[in-house]
């Protein structure tokens, strides 16, 4: 049966139709598109087949070539990586059909390039996902970050350049860093499969090398997913990068990097390693705390809409990683269910900083003032997705910010509660300053008649998904037990 | 007994469902605001037909959908909700009225977005009113901050914009910051958030953290206007009057007071309130917010604004009552609901209509406008009357009731501080009802010809002033449920 | 502690290599200076992995018949290694092309002027 190849053709799709995509793109660039919602679309399909097969039958593993796990590669999926795996692929399909009309207009003559390194993105974070083989991990690690660094420097202005370049530089000491850690944990065990390495370290937990392994890759990690104090590469990456790269950036790959953070932290190493021997997830959430409060602080500060949804995303992940460091049951459902959460709102605000970028070339928050009159169906969306940041009930927001609340409190950890409610405080600042700019007129003037003006709104292939997206920031915050049930089967794998 | 009815939630959607109705219709003001009419008759005749039901101490619930494990949203109408939402729901039949009259009058724009944010706010009020937990509460308190917010800045100046910066400051803030906080730590402790007679927290934690929690709760929901975070009420008196009327007087305000009662009635319940004291702290507290906002009332030239600082002042009077933990005491917290909405919606009406008619708005240019606008000036005396406490109006009864539950609780110091606020009352009222009818017309009035303001701005006050009276006569309907309302709770 | 600082040296002399380079990638001032800088740390991790795979008087993995009892060094790091190198390789390739980017742009290749021209 092809379905049980899925796992490879995961990866094979888009990584197939990224090498043809150059060719295809010189009979006609517009093909592009089409070859890339293809391909994400037969991805998304397959992970939600996935998804529903591990839900069913538990653990899925793919033996690459067949070889025999540890000798050969294997693709291992459970809960936690379907769950991201769905989260990626169908983020990526929203921001791919979005990108038609701005990717023309932002990189007319880089389309072709922009569509081959895009796919290449995908199937990287796709890749991370799926492996259950930890220098596998690296290589798509690193497949990933090198189509990111060039998708920041295609960005139009010269700043997109330096950006790019901080960011490579700061992404390979990460890269690097976890492959030395690599090469610690294969100095010990002699294995490099996930399953088999956390069977084979327990015993070596006293090894002043093991430990040397877990600071490595905590340091490497944090890179990556942008953990305050190390995010510095962040905010000028996604503010200069074009729209539709800031939005995929900011809602799937610091995700995915945070899921591989996890990933080891929990697989490779153990719950009873990393928070009764070493108590690193204290060490975490300590940091994490701080992540949340400067990383608002900071965004409160930004007057570029997109540099401020940047800042935001490091108070974001500040939550996602509060909810691993504080490491209850209650707490990681909200870290997880941050993942999905912040991708979905993260992608509409980036989608709608893009959309008024494509339609009036206003990045400045002072100048949102009165877009509600041209685009009010985008400054709907954006609202929901802000106030749904802010944690609005009804709202995703509200629900993982009520789970971390609550695996704080359950604790006794009365700081990390306090911090998560001053950060929303912090976050009802910034996002109501834009909201305000949007639903106040440019000067004074009294309308006298409602809907007499002229509307400016986007083409259809962007407004869709946006308003998609923000409508599931709604349906998801009501319907919360859906993604609740995948959720609370993780948390309980993870730490129950 | 708890009966299985969708009546609660149905009362909730008719002014949601009815809100893109009246955006559906905005081309045609007449359709919409005919909208506006039935939506507001529907919604009372829902609300009322839950009368009999309470009254006979049943109460409905309806479990909407489960949020997640643990969490429901819930509804659930006993007696306090339903009496809450009658009363907003019959104010809103009559402020609809006044708005189609106030708003047409003076041209103003954005008519669509008015009516439309108006019914969703009612929505949330009813939703306040019979939230089965704190969660549903908290739901529908968020919506209702979010949905007036345009009704506040609905003059879109600089001046509106910083009113509606100050309004969400303070209600969103507080919610976020002290409510939603309170709401995870009684999760924590108590498990659950369900409303229940008798409370839930009653030995879930040491008296400390329960007196913590109660003072977040207090300090989150500020739309209840108690000192120190009263001062977004004033400055939201920006607002056309109507909306100060209905959701300053009555919905918005009266969900804060509505909400601390439910707070602590039925997450603290009368026990644990008196064993930790709490009771007598509160009213204390709020004795402080009573007599000050009065004095702060005194010096206010802006007729609105003056009313703003009165209903700081007539807000506290609910929550002292409450805090009484007597039956009299509470009677008369719960009645002064009803009462102050009554009359303080008169109050409004009339500002609005004297600015509608002459466009005045200070208070020391109103010498002898009651010689032109005789029904109106009426009307505001009889509101006047009615927040001094002097029969036959409404204001009597429950005041009555709050001193009479002052004296059960022995404590002399209350009465006092309640006697002297109807001094304060009638010392800020008084002068007014004086200037209008007994002053000669200042000569500034002589250029323009001063008259009444249009029927469908008069009817509605004239009704209302009418209702305060019928209020003093025959309370019964009121004062049963508020009756029921006691019995559940200290019987619970 | 002799031994033990001269039985590992070839762990020291990564660990030193490795500190050069990082050192380069942050405090260099000149774009192309870094990514040498990079390029160094990067090496020294292919040390360190070609370290872990030798076994005393191994030799080079190749089994056949009647060879079994002979001590071969472990392929498996170098295997790994030779996609590190590609890997480095690709990430010298695209920073060294965003640098010259960056020169057309910006004229320089010094950080600090670059960091003057973009606050202009």
């Amino acid at each position: 049966m092809i379905t049980e190849h899925f796992p490879i053709l995961l990866i094979v799709v888009p990584l197939t139709s990224a090498l043809s995509t150059p060719l295809i793109g010189t009979l006609n660039k517009k093909y592009c598109w089409y070859t890339a919602i293809f391909s994400i679309s037969l991805s998304l399909f397959m992970s939600l087949y996935i998804l529903n097969a591990v839900m069913h039958t538990g653990r899925i593993s793919y033996w690459l070539g067949n070889w025999e796990p540890p000798y050969g590669i294997e693709y291992a999926i459970d809960y936690l990586n379907s769950y991201v795996l769905v989260i990626v692929t169908f983020i990526a399909l929203a921001v791919t059909i979005y990108s038609k009309w701005s990717v023309e207009k932002e990189l007319p003559e880089k389309t072709v390039l922009f569509y081959t390194v895009y796919l290449l993105l995908i199937t990287g974070l796709l890749g991370i996902t799926i492996t259950g083989d930890i220098f596998n991990l690296y290589v798509f690690l690193e497949i990933t970050s090198l189509s990111a660094y060039t998708l920041v420097a295609i960005g139009k202005k010269r700043n997109a350049l330096v950006a790019s370049y901080n960011y490579a530089i700061l992404g390979t000491i990460s890269a690097t860093f976890i492959l030395i850690a690599i090469g610690y944990l294969y100095m010990v065990t002699g294995t490099l499969n996930m399953a088999d390495l956390s069977t084979k370290l327990p015993p070596l937990y006293d090894s002043k090398v093991v430990l040397t392994a877990l600071a490595f890759f905590m340091a490497g990690f944090s890179i990556k997913v942008a953990l305050f104090p190390l995010h510095v590469w962040l905010p000028d990456a996604y503010t200069h990068a074009p729209s539709v790269v800031s939005a995929i950036l900011a809602a799937t790959s610091t995700k995915v990097a945070a899921y591989a953070m996890i990933r080891v932290m929990f697989t490779v190493f153990s719950p009873e390693f990393i928070i009764v021997r070493v108590n690193i997830t204290h060490i975490l959430s300590w940091i994490a705390a701080f992540a949340i409060i400067v990383g608002s602080v900071l965004a409160i500060a930004q007057v570029d809409i997109k540099k401020m949804l940047a800042y935001s995303s490091v108070a974001q992940i500040g939550y996602i990683m509060l909810g691993i460091g504080l490491s209850t049951k209650l707490s990681v459902t909200g870290g997880i269910l941050h993942i999905l959460n912040h991708a979905l709102m993260k992608a509409t605000l980036f989608l709608v900083a893009g959309a008024v970028i494509y339609k009036t070339g206003i990045r400045n928050i002072e100048e949102y003032r009165g877009l509600r009159r041209e685009m009010p169906l985008t400054m709907l969306a954006f609202t929901i997705a802000a106030l749904s940041m802010i944690g609005v009930p009804g709202t995703v927001g509200f629900v993982s910010k009520w789970y971390l609340l609550l695996g704080a409190l359950h604790e006794g950890k009365w700081v990390f509660a306090l911090v998560l409610i001053l950060s929303s405080l912090l976050m009802l600042v910034y996002f109501w300053r834009v909201i305000e700019n949007i639903y106040f007129p440019k000067m004074h003037v009294a309308v006298a008649m409602d809907g007499g003006d002229k509307k400016k709104e986007l083409p259809y292939t962007m407004l869709v998904p946006i308003l998609i997206l923000a409508l599931l920031c709604i349906a998801l915050g009501i319907l919360a037990f859906i993604p609740l049930k995948i959720v609370g089967m993780i948390s309980q794998m993870l730490v129950g | 007994m708890e009966i299985v009815s969708i009546k609660p939630l149905l009362a909730i959607l008719v002014s949601l469902v009815g809100s893109g109705l009246i955006i559906a219709s905005s081309r045609n003001p007449n359709l919409r605001e005919g909208w506006t009419i039935l939506i507001s008759l529907a919604k009372f005749a829902i609300v009322a037909s839950m009368v009999p039901t309470v009254l006979s101490g049943n109460k409905m619930v309806y479990t909407l959908i489960e949020l997640f494990p643990g969490i429901e949203i819930k509804f659930r109408a006993d007696a306090f909700g339903v009496f809450f939402a009658v009363t907003a729901s019959f104010l809103w039949i009559i402020t609809s009225l006044y708005s189609i009259g106030y708003m047409r009058s003076l041209n103003e724009h954005s008519q669509t977005r008015y009516f439309a944010a108006f019914a969703i706010a009612l929505s949330a009020t009813i939703g306040i009113a019979f939230a089965a937990n704190l969660v549903t509460l908290f739901m529908f308190y968020e919506l209702l901050t979010l949905v007036t917010f345009p009704l506040v800045t609905h003059k879109d100046t600089p001046e509106a914009r910083q009113a509606g910066r100050k309004y969400l400051a303070y209600l969103l803030g507080t919610s976020i910051a002290f409510q939603l906080f309170a709401i995870v730590l009684t999760y924590t402790f108590a498990g659950t958030l369900e409303f229940s007679e008798g409370g839930i927290l009653r030995g879930a934690a040491p008296p400390l953290v329960l007196t913590l929690i109660y003072f977040l709760f207090i300090a989150g929901f500020a739309k209840a206007a108690i000192m120190p975070l009263h001062s977004w009420l004033p400055t939201a008196m920006i607002a056309p009057t109507p909306v100060s009327a209905l959701l300053h007087a009555v919905a918005v305000v009266k969900a804060g007071v509505f909400s601390i009662l439910r707070i602590i009635f039925y997450i603290y319940g009368v026990d644990l309130m008196s064993s930790l004291n709490l009771g007598i702290l509160t009213a204390y507290f709020v004795s402080f917010t009573i007599i000050v906002a009065s004095l702060f009332a005194l010096t206010q030239d802006n007729l609105k604004l003056r009313l703003a600082y009165s209903t700081i002042s007539q807000l506290s009077y609910v929550i002292l009552g409450a805090a009484l933990l007597t039956t009299s005491g509470m009677i008369g917290g719960i009645m002064h609901i009803a009462v102050h909405a009554f009359s303080k919606i008169t109050l409004f009406f009339c500002a609005g209509s004297i600015y509608v008619a002459s466009h005045k708005t200070n208070i020391s240019e109103l010498s002898g406008i009651g010689k032109k606008m005789p029904l109106t000036m009426l009307a505001f005396t009889v509101g006047s009357l009615s927040m001094v406490g002097v029969p036959p109006v409404a204001g009597f009864i429950s005041k009555w009731y709050l001193l009479l539950g002052s004296a059960e609780a022995h404590n002399m110091l209350l009465i006092i501080v309640l006697l002297s606020s109807s001094l304060l009352n009638a010392a800020y009222f008084f002068p007014i009802v004086c200037k209008a009818f007994f002053e000669e017309p200042a000569e500034t009035f002589d250029g323009e010809e001063i008259k009444e303001a249009p029927l469908f701005v008069v009817i509605p006050l004239i009704l209302t002033a009418i209702g305060s009276i019928i209020l003093f006569f025959y309370p019964q309907p009121f004062l049963r449920i508020a009756y029921v309302v006691v019995q559940n709770v200290i019987g619970g | 502690m002799i031994e033990f600082i001269l039985g590992k040296y070839n762990y020291w002399i990564y660990i030193i290599l490795m500190m050069i380079g990082f050192y380069a990638m942050i405090a260099k001032n000149n774009l192309v200076k870094k990514i040498i800088g990079m390029n160094i740390f990067q090496t020294a991790v292919f040390l360190f992995y070609i370290s872990i795979g030798d076994v005393k008087g191994g030799t080079a993995p190749i089994v056949w018949e009647g060879m079994e009892k002979v001590i071969y060094v472990n392929p498996v790091p170098h295997v790994l290694i030779l996609t590190a190198i590609v890997v480095a390789v690709s990430t010298t390739a695209v920073t060294l092309a965003v640098v010259i980017r960056i020169y057309e742009e910006f004229g320089t290749i010094e950080e600090d002027r670059i960091l003057e021209a973009l606050e202009d």
